[in-house]
Order: structure tokens, then sequence, then C-alpha cells
């Protein structure tokens, strides 16, 4: 007897006679949507539906189709734009046109491609789940590595050629008769397999000035954004998404607007890598799942950015993996749990929230990968979040602060005053700045963690300043006070501050950013210095000072050195002013 | 196309509470159905399947229940998806919250019908909105520039002129080309007066025969408000993306849409979310805003101007807060400026455009737009700080660079924000930040590069030659 529906409730659907597993796909309706199974009761199965079902009608049948929701991983996948389940919008277009309508089937990978294959196996050798069998040229500069896949149980090659293969090609056989293709598929919501996990002491380099200096992510680590609307985390995401130290990125835009992801669409094509002198696009996988598509598919949107991330972790590349926003995600869980009458926990999530939020973020790490040769590779994530009213007292943000190594607190009066990124450094934090000091001390400069230490101090400083001030007015400031404050708004503006907008300024290097922090630190220590000889804080000149610092940070890399120099004297010229009068002895 | 089956009846309800209606022992039932019910004595109810189940199925009833027997009820299915008639002969006409004509001409025959939840947009074939429209606000134009295919919302407060501002743009946008464009409004459980006062300002700016209404008022029944704006969007898409129009789409007001939505979920009974309101709030509206922008390859486009009231102006509120996670931007409104008389009473600290970047700049509209509007943002910002400061410690007890932002806080809300004067070109607007930042000591304005000033002293004194 087929199984028929026999009840549709917005994105969940209700089957029986249906006996199926948990998580199991399977075809809705005479459409033929692809739903999943989340309840088993008696014959009864529930299923969430990663499309739209308007229209859906009782007695339309089912059909389990015995696999879980997973990912087709292969060559093709770099700049794929694909939805939350894989399906590449492209083809999608292709098929039904400048809107996407409910029941239509593509596979994540183009099986029509003919990919040139160099095996650098040999048969005869014993393989096992992820030894490099051999690679792809996939893109100029991007190679693929294609691997014994994970879950199978591995042996001695019998065969494998190097030629022009398809996806859908055997190109070799283990002599127990198991084909090898250049893809498989894995289940989305299972972790991928490695062999060891990393302590890792290299940052993720993000570019940023705020982030390297004060907020510092490990490779492998990862960090959660959390920020009302507005203050910018969707501009923090496609900056680091840009610029970011990573082989390769994966952006998942889960439940946000359509015309960000055509920004991104149209931006990561034209930008070009500094590093690899290529598009951005060339190494960016992009999942979409906008705002006004299926909810149940945004669920499942985060899971395969994940897979697809560890995925090219595990050819032993560094990957960053963006999720814009992980609320959304959450958002979609809740509405699942209330259409299954589940008991809501705080503010109507589902009690598991924490857990499942906890396990998809501990999905990030450095590892060394499965198989040979050896390798290591990481996927380091960054998941905005979005607190309804801008409140990080609700459930998902301080879920997400329970796991995350880093937190980006993004401000609403910073982004008023166009300050950007809007991170607040008192609420932000880092649990892994002592463990990337070492690198940062090398690449950056010498006194790195002394520089950060002194312009956390100094921001502090000021904020308390600006208390007493705001209570007994500022002529009960003293001179250095009122040079502390001054300072303080000079790195606000020259050394936090960054335009994305400006090409010399949207990305910068651990060397401009510390030569920026020490010469902030150095135009203050000027500064103590006249008011020590006696020179009164109204007869200070900074503005040549002031002006030198936000030179460096408007110049062009090469030209960094030649400012910090220029920067260094105004700062000496400042120590050496002679007070106006001079001081009585 | 959205046909499903046949018509079916069934006779005798279950159970009905409010707007709601449940049948018991259904068959090959749709979810989205259209449903009319029948009633001896009584005019024919409309309603639309919202929870399709063989044992049990919930109807929403969009007219009022009262005197309603459901023992007695004729339930007939129609087989068919809740459809609106589209076409270019919709221009100039008004409908009521379900799409019947209201002005007393015949219902129009249309180009096709469509479902009026329409599709979304394969983020693949959008197109980047990059066309600077000119409001002819200043606060707009200069500090959060609206583009072409944008969702930007007005956050108003009771009583605040949030409706008198989306007037305003329908009356003197200016699009950079002469394109044929459309407007589409859809009034969703507003006043009468507002109904009137809207319609007559459209009439006597000569757009209404480019102008589609929709109109659900505060008396019409709360069901409606949740078409009322899906109606719109379909007459809109129809216009835009099949007949190559710009349109513009104004919606009034968002919180009764949300009020309705909250209302409709109680009644059936759902687990509430914040305040009430239900868990998919969020999805539900972006149903709704997501349905602006521009399809790649066709002339056309949507710009949403969507128009909330903040209850008790919280923007915190999870109307406008949904809200503004999902639209481009927000433009919010001041109780504090509409006391003081400043006209329109824009706050441009915590209004935002997202698009901005893309729909300024030379070309556009000047090339130093960027960091001469990140500088008035920044000297307008330290002035309310020093206000703020002022209010505690005297005017006097604040420094020279803070008592210079204040004056500055004070004519930029006077001058620049405010606009007695009418509709100001981009030109004029441009003049008018220029004078009030050259009233400042240009070391302080960190955000105007060298070349920038250059420009402007190369300029001035051409004009003064």
């Amino acid at each position: 007897m087929t199984a028929i529906i026999t009840r549709v409730a917005g994105s969940l659907v209700e089957a029986s006679p249906l006996r199926a597993a948990l998580y199991e796909m399977a075809a809705v309706g005479e459409r033929r949507m692809l739903g999943e199974i989340i309840r088993q009761r008696g014959d009864v199965a529930t299923l969430q539906v990663y499309e739209d079902t308007t229209g859906l009608t009782t007695g339309e049948p089912v059909e389990a189709l015995g696999v879980t929701l997973s990912a087709q991983l292969g060559p093709g996948l770099l700049g794929a734009v694909l939805d939350g389940v894989g399906r590449p919008l492209a083809r999608v277009a292709e098929l039904t046109g400048d809107f996407i309508t409910p029941g239509t089937a593509a596979d994540t990978l183009d099986a029509a491609v003919k990919w040139k294959f160099t095996a650098t196996c040999k048969p005869g050798t014993n393989v096992a789940p992820g030894d490099i069998l051999g690679t792809i040229e996939e893109r100029p500069g991007m190679t693929h590595r294609v691997l014994v896949p994970p879950g199978i149980v591995g042996g001695v090659l019998a065969s494998l050629a190097s030629g022009e293969f398809t996806i859908t090609d055997t190109i070799g056989a283990l002599e127990d008769g198991t084909p090898l293709l250049l893809a498989h598929r894995w289940p989305v919501r299972t972790p991928r397999p490695f062999a060891e996990r990393l302590t890792g002491s290299r940052p993720f380099v993000t570019g940023q000035r705020v982030f390297d200096l004060f907020f510092p992510v490990l490779e492998g680590g990862n960090a959660a954004v959390p920020g009302g609307f507005g203050t910018g985390k969707t501009i923090i995401e496609q900056s680091l998404a840009k610029y970011a130290e990573a082989d390769i990125v994966v952006y998942v835009g889960c439940g946000e607007r359509g015309n960000e992801m055509t920004d991104v669409l149209t931006e990561f094509p034209a930008l070009v890598d500094a590093r690899t002198g290529r598009p951005v696009m060339d190494r960016a996988v992009l999942i979409v799942n906008t705002s006004n598509m299926p909810v149940a598919a945004r669920e499942a949107s985060i899971y395969l950015g994940v897979t697809v991330a560890e995925y090219f972790r595990d050819q032993g590349n560094r990957v960053a993996l963006m999720i814009d926003s992980t609320s959304r995600w959450a958002e979609a869980l809740r509405e699942m749990a209330a259409r299954m009458q589940q008991m809501p926990g705080e503010e109507g999530y589902p009690t598991y929230l924490a857990s499942r939020l906890g396990q998809f973020f501990e999905r990030a790490g450095s590892v060394r990968a499965l198989g040979n040769p050896e390798r290591n590779g990481a996927v380091t994530i960054i998941g905005a979040i979005s607190p309804p009213g801008g409140d990080f007292s609700e459930p998902v943000t301080q879920a997400a602060l329970r796991v995350a190594g880093a937190m980006w607190a993004l401000d609403a009066s910073l982004a008023h005053q166009r300050h950007f990124p809007a991170v607040d450094w008192d609420t932000s934090f880092s649990l892994y700045a002592a463990q990337v000091a070492p690198w940062f001390t090398e690449h950056g400069g010498p006194d790195w963690p002394a520089a950060r230490a002194a312009l956390l101090d100094l921001l502090q400083k000021e904020r308390e300043l600006r208390d007493i001030a705001s209570l007994v007015g500022p002529e009960a400031l003293e001179d250095r006070d009122h040079l502390t404050m001054e300072v303080a708004a000079l790195v606000r503006e020259g050394v936090l501050r960054q335009s994305a907008y400006d090409a010399n300024d949207a990305v910068c290097s651990p060397h401009k950013t510390h030569a920026l922090a020490a010469a902030a630190l150095a135009l203050l220590r000027a500064g103590e210095a006249a008011l020590a000889h006696g020179t009164v804080f109204a007869d200070l000149n900074l503005a040549p000072a002031r002006k030198a610092l936000v030179a460096i940070r408007d110049a062009a890399e090469s030209d960094v050195d030649n400012r910090v120099a220029e920067a260094g004297r105004t700062a000496e010229a400042l120590a050496g002013s002679q007070p106006a009068v001079p001081a009585r002895a | 196309m959205t046909t499903i089956h046949a018509e079916r009846v069934y006779r005798g309800a279950a159970a009905a509470a409010g707007p709601l209606l449940f049948l018991d022992h259904t068959r090959r039932i749709s979810l989205g159905e259209w449903v009319v019910v029948r009633c001896p004595g009584q005019a024919d109810r409309r309603g639309q399947v919202i929870d399709a189940g063989t044992t049990a199925t919930v109807i929403q009833l969009l007219d009022d229940t009262i005197g309603f027997r459901p023992d007695q009820a004729e339930v007939v299915l129609t087989g068919q998806v809740a459809t609106a008639v589209v076409g270019e002969e919709l221009l100039g006409r008004v409908f009521d919250g379900h799409g019947v004509a209201t002005d007393g001409l015949p219902a129009p025959v249309g180009d096709a019908i469509r479902a009026i939840d329409g599709a979304p947009i394969n983020p693949v074939r959008r197109a980047k909105p990059t066309d600077f429209i000119e409001t002819g606000i200043s606060a707009i134009d200069a500090m959060n520039t609206l583009v072409r295919g944008q969702k930007l919302p007005v956050f108003s407060g009771p009583g605040l002129p949030g409706l008198e501002i989306a007037t305003r743009i329908v009356e003197w946008a200016r699009a950079p080309h002469d394109e044929p464009f459309a407007v589409v409004f859809a009034g969703v459980g507003i006043t009468a007066r507002e109904t009137r006062g809207f319609v007559e300002r459209v009439r006597a700016s000569g757009a209404m025969p480019r102008t589609v209404l929709y109109i659900n008022e505060a008396a019409h029944p709360a069901v409606e408000r949740l078409l009322a704006p899906r109606l719109a969007l379909t007459a809109a898409e129809y216009l835009a993306f099949e007949c190559g129009m710009h349109v513009l789409v104004v919606i009034a007001d968002m919180t009764n849409y949300c009020e309705a939505l909250r209302e409709i979920a109680t009644a059936r009974e759902e687990i509430p979310g914040r305040r009430g309101y239900p868990g998919y709030m969020y999805t539900d509206l972006a149903s709704i805003y997501e349905r602006a922008g521009i399809v790649r390859g066709k002339p056309g486009s949507i710009t949403q101007i969507p128009i909330l009231t903040m209850p008790d102006d919280d923007v915190t509120h999870p109307i406008p807060d949904l809200t503004g996670y999902i639209t481009e931007g927000q433009i919010v409104l001041s109780r504090e400026l509409h006391r003081r008389g400043i006209d329109p009473p824009i706050d441009v600290l915590p209004s935002l455009s997202r698009l901005m970047g893309s729909g300024i700049g030379k070309e556009r509209t000047r090339p130093e737009h960027r960091e001469w509007s990140d500088q008035l943002y920044a000297v307008y910002a330290r002035g309310r700080d020093a206000r703020t400061m002022a209010a505690i410690v005297g005017e006097s007890g604040l420094p020279a660079a803070d008592h210079r932002a204040l004056a500055f806080a004070e004519a930029f809300e006077r001058e620049f924000i405010g606009q007695p004067e009418g509709r100001r070109t981009i030109a004029d607007t441009f003049e008018a930040g220029w004078r009030l930042l050259e009233t400042l000591p240009r070391e302080e304005l960190l955000r105007i590069a060298p070349s920038t000033w250059a420009a402007r002293d190369a300029a001035k004194a051409a004009e003064h030659r």
C-alpha cells in the first residue's frame, strides 16, 4: 500500500502508512518535493518538506527514498551557488525560470563535465579511507584532491587510471570490487571523520584590525558575532569571506536577504584575491537560502555548509565557514518544533537548541586528516547571530556564547556613528588571544601582546574618564586625562575603524595593524613626555600626529613603512614641544 | 495553473471559533485551498485552508462570523489556491482587501490570473540594485539613499507622519531616466481618513492613472489584512516583471498586518513567541518584504516602502525588529524632532540604507558622497552626545570641539533635515551639507580626504570666477 499524505500544515507533512528511518529522505506529493522524516509514530511518519507546500493535497503519494540528506562532494563545488539542500541555483533557474517553483530535481554536481584526473596512487597499494588517489586542477591554482571516501573499508587498489572522467565514471576499483569515483556522498548531519584533533597556534587572520589585534580567532576555532539589525554583521561576514586568509570559503546565507546574496554573487567573481591572483569566487562555495525560501531547507543549509567545509578540510585546506545568520537556523528549528507541538523551552525555542548549536559549532577544528599522505586542515566557523531587539540575553546568543571561542559583540550606538566594524571592545572577548600571540608577534611586530594590552587599557580608561566627565564636567579632568581621551578617540578613529569601501583599508595585514597600534602608542607617550616638560594640554599641537596616523591607515601596504617613519617624526616633534610659557621650576 | 482539482461540497462543519472553521474527515484537501462557505439567508463567506488533514482540517474565514452556525454551513472547496487578477488594466483602479473593485467600475478582466503568495525570486537571477532614486528628501538622499529595487521601511510612531513621508516620496521621487513607472498602494487596517488623504494627494499629483490601490480599512475584517499586501505585490510583480515598469509599492501599516497575524495565530491556539506574536512571523514578513528587487534581463523593478508604527516608539518591539532584520535598512522617525517642528522628523542616526553604497558615488550622485555623509554622521553623532552631556554639566562646561559639534547638530537638524521649502534636488542637498561642514575646522573633519577638499576648493574657486 502506498503511503499517502494525511495532513499538511505549513512545511510539516504527515503520511501513512509509512515506516521509515528517522532523517530518511522522501519524495512528497505528485511533484515529488524533497522532504525528510523527522518523527515516526506507529505507521504515521512526520516529515519536514524543503519546499513550498501551498497546494499540496491530502491523498497525494509519499515515497521514502532510503537515504538520509547528504551532500554530493567532488569536483565542481568551487564557485557553485547552492540552495539549502544542495541544488545548484543556476541549474534550477534553467529548469524553472526566474522564480523558484517546488519539486525541481537537480544534482549538486554537473555530471556532464569531464575532469582531467591525474592518479597519484598505484594499483597494488593498500588504500584506506581518506587516502589521496589523485588530483584534479579544478580551477587554475585550485587543486582538488580525490579521496578514498570515508565510510568504506578500504583494501588493495586493483586499478586506477589517469584520464578524463565525469563524476559518474569509474576511475578505478578496489580488489573487493568497490568502485572508485571522483565524487561521493556524505550525510550532512554526521561530522566527517578525521585522524586527530590538533591544538594549533596559528590565527585565522581576518585582515580586520579590531579582530586580529583585540579579539583574534584561532584557525580551526569559532566565533559568534551577535548584533542587532544594522550593526554590520553581513558586511563583516562578507569582508572575512573576501579577505581572510583561507584556502576555501564556504558562505551560508541562511534566511537572509535576496539582494545581499546578489551582492555576493556580483562581487565575488569580480574581486581578485591578492594572494592567488584569482577571483574570490574560484575558492568559494555559496549556499543560499533566503528568508522567503522554505524554512525547512534553512534548517538543513548550515549542515550542508559545514559538510562541504569538512570535505575541503579533509583535502588539507584551511577553510572558513561563514554562517549568516545562525539565528535564522534556530528559528527554523523553533518553527518545526512548534508544528510538531513539542514542549517549548525559553522563548518558544525547543529545549534541544543549545545541544544542537553546540554540536554544530564543535564541527569547527584544526585536524590531521584521515589517510595518506599526511596533511592538516582546518574549519573555522564564524557565526553571525541576530538577537531580537539587540538583546544578547536571548537563548540563541547565550547558547552560542557557551561554545564560542570568541565573541565579537556588535553595538548599535557605534553603528549609528558609522563606526564600522561596530565591535564593542568592552563586551567582546577572545579565548584564543594568548594562544595566537606568538604567531602575531612573529608576523606583526615584536611587542604585539604589550601593544594590545596597552590599547585595551587606554580604551578602558577613556570609558572611565567619560563617565567622570559626564558626572562632574570635563573641566574636572587633568591634562593627562585630556590627552588620554584625545588619543583614545584617535585609536577608535584611526585603528579600530576600518572602511570596507576603501581599497587600501578594506583589508589590513598584521604588519600594518601593528604599525598603527605602535604609532598610536608612540603618540600617547610623546604627548605624556611633552606634558611632563610642563607644556599644557591646550598648547599641544596634536594635529600633525593625528594626520600622520590616518595617513598610515590610508596607505597601501607597500607604503606603510614610509608613513610609519613620518609618524615617528611627528611624534618626536610632539614630545619635544616646549611650554609656551616656561613652567615654574 | 492555479486549479488543483474539482470543486467539492461538505455539509456541516464540526466546529467554529472566531475566524476559524473546523472540518472533520475530508478527502483530497489542499493547503491554501480557497473555500466558499454558504449559510442559509446569509451572504457567502470566503476562507482558506490553513491546515489540511484527513481527520481534521482548519479553514480560516475572511469575513466576520456573527450569526454563523457551523452545523448548517455548506462548505465548498473550490480546488483553487488564492489568486488575483493582474494586468495593466488595473492601473487607476481601487480595490478592497480581497481584490473586489470599490470604485464603482466593473471588475477588471485583466491579462492573467496569478496565485497571490508568489514565488521566491531565484537569488542567482536577481540583479543588483544600483539606480539612485532622488526622493527630494535630504535625510534620505544624502544619508540613507534609496535605490531602485530596495525595500526600505519607514519606522513611524503613533502620531508621527509615517504615511506622510511615503506620500511625499510618491509625489517627489525622480528616477534617473524617465522610464515608465507605477505606484501600487496597499492600505492595511488604516483609517478612512488616512485613505482619503493619501488618495487625494495621489490624484492631485497626477499619478492616479499610474496607481493601483488595495484598501483594507480598520473597519474591514482583520483576516483581509493578510491578503491586501499580497494582492498588491502580485499586481506589482506583473507590472514590473511582465510589463517592464518600475513599480513603487507602499504598504501602510505593517503593524496592523502583524496584529492580524497574531490574532489568527492565537485563534489557532499556536504556541506564541515574543509578545504573543507567532514564532514564524519572521518568515511570514519575509514572504512579503522579499518581493522587491530586480530580475536580471528584465527592464522593470519593485521598490518597496512599507510603513509601520512602532508601538510606544520602541524599536526593539518584534514588529520593527523583525522588519529591520529583513529589509534593506530603515527610515526612523523621531518624536523629539517632530515635537520641535522639524519636518520631516527623520532621525538619521538609527536610520540606515544598506544598498546606499551601490547607489551613490561617481556618476550616480557625487564622487565624495560616502566620506561626506560619513563625516556628517560623525559630527552629528558627536553633537548629539554633547547635547546629552550639556544637559548634565551645562553648555559652558563643554570642551570647545564639543561645543562646535553641538552647534553643528542644532543647525543640521534645522537646516538640513528640516526642509520647510519642499523638495530638494541632490545638488541642493550637497550644498546644504557642505555649508554646514565648512563651519567647522578642517582638521576636525578626519573623514574627508585631502583630495576631496582640493576638489571642493577648486569648484568653489571656479564658481567665483
